[in-house]
């Protein structure tokens, strides 16, 4: 057991300073994009719904935006609703 | 015109008040004309670090009130030509402090001073705010450990977002890493974020490294700004970074851990 302890503690171990590093740096990645991102998501989805509304005849409260935050990638999701008496509400998703 | 410069951190407890002492004195010991204000309502404490606490009669809200002249109320300090302070209130709120009332009193020192500096309380409410937005440049103070440096981020995103040259559209606040209480013995056992590490994650330009030292706080007991001891190794940081702030090119010190002689360690001497 000796044996294994001495390889044990001669294994690098990162230091306190460098995790302090690397925690600020991931933390404030996040705190930064969140201090920026909420302003513009009501003028896109009012800008989405003007240019759709030039198409199609779609009420205000059809269109959903959301942004949702992942480790890897983002993901912003559009829901639209189109109008149509004939068939089923039609529902449009647009990853980026 | 003069400049208006505010030393901000977020958080409370890392040399703010210290550095508006240090840098005033500084501007001042070069030949400018320098006001310090206070805009930490209702927790006074430029007044002890810059040693004139018996000296107050009147203070900055007053001012805003129109309660005394701005004549009245700035005190000159007894060592340095040059050198103004203008105290706060200890018994009213920040709410005392209005935009248009510090607008007011900003603009009229402005006139008659070379550099203004706004020492900003702690935290990011109405006197950190109004602290910050009117300052042409912003002196971001921060210690090497993470509370400070996320708190400095923050108010680097006041600055860019809240203040009156953000609002106005104007050339964004010039701004400047001051890093104090740096102890380069705990970088090097790689204890303590060192400074490459710092401005990698803020991204703004180093002004000064000012080392940990027993002089800030021998400096505080006596009423003194540090920069008057230009024997401590934090006095000398503060004039580098005070002539680096003029646009002097100065070598930074400090930054790596002192080789104490023999005779040095026998006697502990420090700082």
């Amino acid at each position: 057991m000796r044996i294994f302890d001495f390889f044990r503690a001669a294994k690098p171990q990162a230091s306190s300073a460098a995790q302090a590093k690397e925690r600020l740096q991931i933390v404030m990645a996040h705190e930064r994009v969140s201090r920026t991102a909420p302003d513009f998501l009501p003028v896109l989805q009012k800008e989405l719904l003007a240019v759709i509304a030039k198409y199609v005849d779609l009420a205000t409260n059809k269109v959903e935006v959301k942004l949702d935050r992942g480790n890897e990638c983002s993901t912003l999701e559009v829901n639209i609703e189109l109008p149509s008496p004939k068939i089923e509400p039609m529902r449009a998703r647009i990853a980026v | 015109m003069g400049k208006i410069i505010v030393m901000t951190s977020g958080k409370g407890g890392v040399g703010k008040t210290t550095s508006s002492a240090a840098f005033a004195t500084g501007f001042a010991l070069r030949g400018y004309k320098t006001v310090v204000i206070d805009f930490d309502v209702g927790l006074r404490n430029l007044d002890l670090v810059m040693g004139c606490e018996r000296r107050v009669v009147f203070d900055f809200i007053n001012i805003i009130n129109g309660e005394a002249r701005l004549n009245q109320a700035l005190i000159k300090d007894k060592r340095v030509d040059n050198l103004y302070i203008l105290p706060t209130s200890q018994t009213r709120d920040k709410d005392a402090l209005t935009k248009e009332g510090v607008e007011k009193v900003l603009e009229e020192l402005r006139q008659e001073f070379d550099y203004v500096i706004c020492d900003s309380p702690a935290g990011i409410e109405r006197g950190a705010l109004m602290a910050l937005y009117f300052a042409d440049e912003a002196i971001i103070v921060t210690n090497p450990e993470v509370s400070s440096v996320r708190d400095s981020d923050r108010i680097l995103g006041m600055l860019a977002a809240r203040s009156r040259r953000a609002e106005l559209n104007e050339e964004p606040v010039k701004e400047h890493l001051l890093l104090t209480r740096y102890d380069p013995a705990r970088v090097e056992r790689g204890e303590m974020l060192n400074v490459t590490d710092v401005l990698e994650i803020l991204a703004i330009p180093l002004l000064g490294v000012i080392p940990e030292s027993q002089a800030v706080l021998r400096a505080s007991n006596i009423g003194m700004p540090v920069t008057l001891d230009d024997k401590s190794t934090a006095g000398q940081a503060y004039r580098d970074a005070i002539a680096r702030f003029l646009g002097e090119q100065i070598e930074h010190r400090f930054v790596k851990p002192e080789r104490r002689g023999f005779f040095n360690r026998l006697l502990r001497r420090t700082a």
